[in-house]
């Protein structure tokens, strides 16, 4: 009898560590950004593995574009990630272009006015992304003000995209060939300088708002306790992750496809590339969590900067469409991929020459920066999973297509 | 480098395994690899000074028709060091279609070839965790391919809508 006590309290005293608790964290947990599931096997408070399930918003994107004209698919995109809208049209009208440019027996430009309005609308888009993603990043960690300040800014942002499509999310503005006309902005008329005047006003009173936002929540204490130093993804890492955007500028990486393969006409227009360093008067160092939102947050002055340029040099004169009688790329393929809000969005088309793409993928920039959750969230604490998420600013529409 | 640079280097390294370079549709031109020396010639991409070829952009499989008898991988390659881009191409038979994983040369093509094998069915040997990504694990068939019928039913629910 005393015996077995005695190897009872070996035992004991042999496994001195709590049991492996598994904790799912999601589908519908406000915090994931949509419907992500995290399934968390934790010891204690200290994570050690998060494994990430998607597919829960999957429509088979991909599917649905080989039985689909190529006009039609544009639509499809819009859907990728909403939040981002303009700029997804933008990536594929960009490799239907592409394609069709190659082929050297049919003429086939964009014109300049509709490359302007382009260039236009796609900054303002990637503002508005960057304020939803500064927003709900804040109340991610806790602070609810800065969500309502965003949506509040990003509110005239919307209004000011309805007033050239009809739609405040699903644009379907860009067309291939040039921008949809369903509400006319004739160059020279009023309307076209009222809308002008309206993008003004806000660039205006919105430039000055994102010191406010970063006296807000970026120098904030709480704020900065929770995101820096937290997951950092260094160069490599990022680079073999696929991580691009934000997220790899944020590791320090200065790459950025507007200006160093530039795409339509950016290359005329003087910006910077905001990239991590390391901050040790703050406590930041490249490649966490606060360095990744800072980029977002340090873009948007840039953009405001382009779309500042555009409107001193006025939009130019003439059509906003392209002379095309039919969309059809010649046989052939393609893989073009253009910055999106959240990194690099690229589409590989494979065409037979008829109407219809024999194949159509996104390569999601989402996608890639998710798959790094798992190693950049090992040993950290559970609350530290939450910001890992946001600061990777992931849309699930694009993850799951 | 340009592609067909990059195509000469390979033939000297590789010999018969990279089997042609193809600038016959309009667009990227590809080169084409065996499949089974796919993840060598990755590795070789990725670790030569001159190529370093350090990042994946995009993994997709591909299914030309239901009367093509292959499937087709095609891996979009960049360098961030020297601003370079080259697109390789494997053909892998509809009846057997598996080829060496390249998940250990870029993490990203983790998830890129469990996406692969998720709609297209494509095996890549040495994966360490190939299962469903997007699709529910007890789906059946494979979507992408072009000669997929989809179910009536997925547990009591009406698939067609």
């Amino acid at each position: 009898m005393e015996s077995t006590q005695q190897t009872e309290s070996k035992i004991i005293e042999l496994k001195p560590f709590t049991d492996e608790m598994i904790v799912n964290m999601g589908p519908q947990h406000p915090s994931t950004h949509g419907v992500l599931r995290l399934e968390l096997r934790l010891d204690g408070e200290i994570v050690r593995e998060a494994i990430p399930h998607i597919g829960y918003l999957h429509r088979c994107f991909e599917k649905h574009s080989e039985n689909l004209s190529y006009p039609q698919i544009i639509p499809f995109t819009d859907r990728m990630d909403y939040v981002a809208a303009m700029n997804q049209n933008w990536g594929f009208c960009l490799a239907v272009e592409k394609l069709m440019a190659a082929d050297e027996t049919k003429e086939f430009a964009v014109p300049e006015r509709a490359e302007y309005l382009r260039v236009l609308i796609c900054e303002l888009n990637r503002i508005a992304s960057h304020l939803l993603s500064f927003g709900t990043y804040g109340m991610d960690i806790g602070a609810f003000t800065p969500f309502l300040y965003a949506f509040r800014d990003r509110e005239r942002l919307l209004l000011l995209f309805e007033k050239i499509c009809g739609a405040r999310l699903t644009y379907n503005y860009i067309r291939i060939g040039g921008v949809s006309e369903i509400i006319p902005l004739e160059p020279g008329s009023i309307a076209e300088q009222n809308y002008l005047d309206e993008i003004e006003g806000f660039l205006d009173y919105f430039e000055p708002k994102i010191d406010e936002f970063n006296d807000l929540l970026t120098a904030n204490s709480i704020f900065s306790e929770r995101t820096m130093r937290v997951a950092v993804m260094p160069a490599e890492m990022a680079i073999s992750y696929g991580a691009t955007g934000p997220n790899l500028r944020g590791s320090g990486i200065d790459w950025d496809l507007r200006r160093d393969e530039p795409y339509s006409i950016y290359d005329r227009f003087d910006f910077d590339v905001p990239v991590a360093k390391d901050i040790p008067e703050l406590g930041a160092v490249v490649g966490d969590c606060w360095s990744r939102y800072k980029i977002r947050m340090d873009e948007m002055k840039e953009s405001v900067k382009i779309v500042r340029q555009i409107l001193a040099e006025g939009l130019p004169d003439g059509p906003v469409m392209a002379d095309l009688k039919a969309v059809r790329p010649p046989k052939g393929e393609i893989y073009f991929r253009s910055e999106a809000p959240r990194g690099e969005l690229g589409f590989y088309i494979v065409s037979d020459g008829t109407p219809k793409p024999v194949r159509v993928k996104g390569r999601s920039p989402c996608f890639s920066a998710l798959s790094a959750l798992q190693e950049l969230s090992r040993g950290l604490m559970v609350a530290d999973i939450i910001a890992i998420i946001g600061s990777i600013d992931i849309v699930m529409g694009e993850v799951d297509r | 480098m340009k592609p067909e640079e990059i195509y000469e280097t390979l033939v000297n390294k590789f010999g018969e395994t990279v089997q042609g370079f193809d600038t016959e549709l309009v667009g990227d031109p590809s080169i084409l690899i065996a499949p089974s020396a796919i993840a060598d010639v990755c590795q070789y991409l990725v670790e030569t000074d001159t190529l370093r070829f350090d990042s994946l952009m995009c993994l997709s499989g591909v299914d030309l028709g239901v009367k093509e008898e292959v499937f087709s991988i095609v891996y979009h390659l960049h360098s961030i060091s020297h601003r370079h881009n080259v697109v390789l191409k494997a053909s892998v038979p509809k009846t057997d279609a598996y080829l060496p994983t390249v998940s250990h040369i870029w993490k990203t093509a983790d998830w890129h070839e469990r996406e692969t094998y998720d709609l297209y069915g494509i095996l890549f040997e040495g994966h360490t965790d190939l299962r469903r990504i997007l699709l529910p694990d007890d789906w059946e068939g494979y979507p992408l391919r072009k000669d997929y019928q989809e179910p009536d039913f997925y547990r009591g629910m009406r698939v067609p809508y």
